[in-house]
């Protein structure tokens, strides 16, 4: 058990993001890095180990402390919040769930300190959406498997010390941990990107690359069904939070604005078709962390039914962070399409939640068939 | 919405576990699916599901059971039929598997 109080974490994580990363966050974007005191500060704060178990070295935060955590570092920067997606959701949260006693034991610990940096390699030039259709492959030799393929827009690989890799052995599908100075691993960074800018996306090559047989993650075939699912369950988690924090900030930005502004002699809060998009804003967002909150509910216990929660919560908060963002813009007018605010940057980040860990139309794809058999009459 | 019981299957059978899984695959099955579900389909190869619903099986079998499943356990074969995924119950429930 931990003895971690979640208030306490979250009270400093609030302190961290409103003095070492708001007033940074557009520093990091215009840069493309996130600079490594960042990284130094998260993991000695132990925010990159919050959802890890204290056995494990981690916080030990349940989904609902995690998911306000994510929501705090979110509204300060898109990017750091990424680091949590990547590093403590998706790769941490999958081993904790799915590795061997042994595999937990070689790289939890110093994931949870954040001595190590993991990203998860799944995406390649033909393979998102269709992960099941990844063409890095890999091939049994004795004690190791061998990995040779390219993986591409891989969030922080460029810095990262491990890589949770997914790659395919004849339509047999299966995840490993690679570690970033085996011989035959190389990045390349990618840049240019709309958001997500400072998560030092890179190109991912393995060539030839020898893995340790006990690094592979759950059995052999588990890669798609089991460990792509459970990461992208993490992932997706984490990225509904990430949502209700940018539509909060786009929120805080379009009523501080609206309420200090005047043209045509008034202040332009007080126009109606302003005070509606505001409405709508303070709406969706409440709605949005509720959905979140409900999906933490689900996760805490992980019954079957959180993976569908997930995905509700994390269509919805997307949807109405982009909805949330734009609105903040038209609010601000010339200064919202301008960097010298926060709402253009708020406006690119939201829509790359749209597309990341799994596009709306797929989550609607997926919600729509659960709305079949839940609520078609049977007779 | 979503209760989930824990079933009691202390004495669990092969049985008692195909009935409460094959229940459990047919409320979850595509609505577009008006087909009979046998123990031995093969419920990814038939197009009854998608891998990605083995991940939600797994939760079930573990939650519904009150099982771990170790993670050499945890293959697509485990969870490709009603048969597999009774036999891979009893297995866990009985003394030498837990």
């Amino acid at each position: 058990m931990s003895d971690v109080d979640p208030s306490e974490v979250i009270a400093r994580a609030r302190s961290f993001a409103d003095t070492g990363l708001a007033p940074r966050a557009a520093e990091f974007d215009r840069d493309e890095r996130l600079p490594a005191d960042v990284v130094r500060t998260m993991a000695a704060e132990g925010f990159l180990g919050a959802a890890i178990p204290a056995r494990w070295g981690g916080l030990g935060l349940d989904p609902l402390a995690y998911g306000e955590l994510t929501e705090v570092i979110g509204k300060a920067c898109a990017s750091t919040r990424a680091l949590l997606t990547v590093h403590t959701s998706i790769v941490a949260g999958t081993l904790v769930d799915l590795a061997s006693k042994r595999l937990k034991e070689k790289y939890l610990p110093a994931l949870a300190r954040g001595e190590r940096i993991a990203c998860f390699a799944l995406s390649e030039e033909n393979a998102g959406s269709d992960a099941a259709a990844v063409t890095t492959t890999y091939t049994r030799k004795g004690d190791t498997f061998v990995l040779n393929g390219r993986k591409k827009w891989i969030s922080f690989a460029g810095i990262a010390d491990l890589f949770l890799v997914v790659a395919s052995d004849h339509g047999t599908t299966s995840a490993f941990i690679v570690e970033r100075d085996a011989p035959g691993v190389d990045t390349r960074p990618m840049s240019g990107f709309l958001g997500n800018r400072a998560t030092h996306i890179a190109e991912v090559a393995f060539a030839d690359v020898e893995v340790p047989a006990e690094n592979l993650v759950a059995g052999v075939g588990a890669g798609f069904g089991f460990v792509v699912n459970t990461a992208l369950l993490h992932g997706r988690y984490s990225i509904a939070w990430a949502g209700v924090a940018l539509a909060q900030a786009a929120l805080e930005e379009m009523c501080s604005y609206a309420t200090r502004r005047e043209q045509f002699g008034v202040k332009i809060g007080t126009q109606q078709l302003v005070q509606k998009m505001v409405a709508d804003a303070v709406t969706n967002v409440a709605a949005a962390r509720e959905l979140c909150r409900r999906a933490g509910r689900f996760l805490a216990p992980r019954t079957a039914d959180a993976a569908m929660e997930t995905n509700i919560a994390k269509y919805f908060s997307s949807t109405i962070a982009q909805r949330a963002t734009s609105d903040a813009v038209q609010v601000l007018g010339g200064n919202g399409c301008w960097s010298g605010f926060p709402a253009e940057r708020l406006f690119r980040e939201a829509k790359i939640l749209e597309v990341i860990e799994g596009t709306s139309q797929l989550q609607q794809v997926m919600i729509a068939d659960f709305g079949y058999k839940k609520y078609a009459r049977k007779n | 919405m979503h209760d989930e019981a824990v079933v009691n299957m202390a004495d669990v059978t092969v049985a008692d576990a195909a009935a409460n899984i094959r229940a459990y695959l047919r409320e979850n099955m595509t609505a577009f699916k008006d087909v009979e579900l046998h123990d031995e389909d093969n419920i990814f190869e038939r197009g009854f599901f998608t891998s990605l619903f083995a991940m939600q099986l797994l939760h079930y079998v573990e939650s519904t059971f009150d099982v771990e499943v170790p993670d050499d356990y945890i293959v697509l074969r485990n969870f490709s039929s009603v048969r597999r995924l009774a036999d891979m119950v009893a297995d866990l429930k009985s003394p030498s598997g837990e």
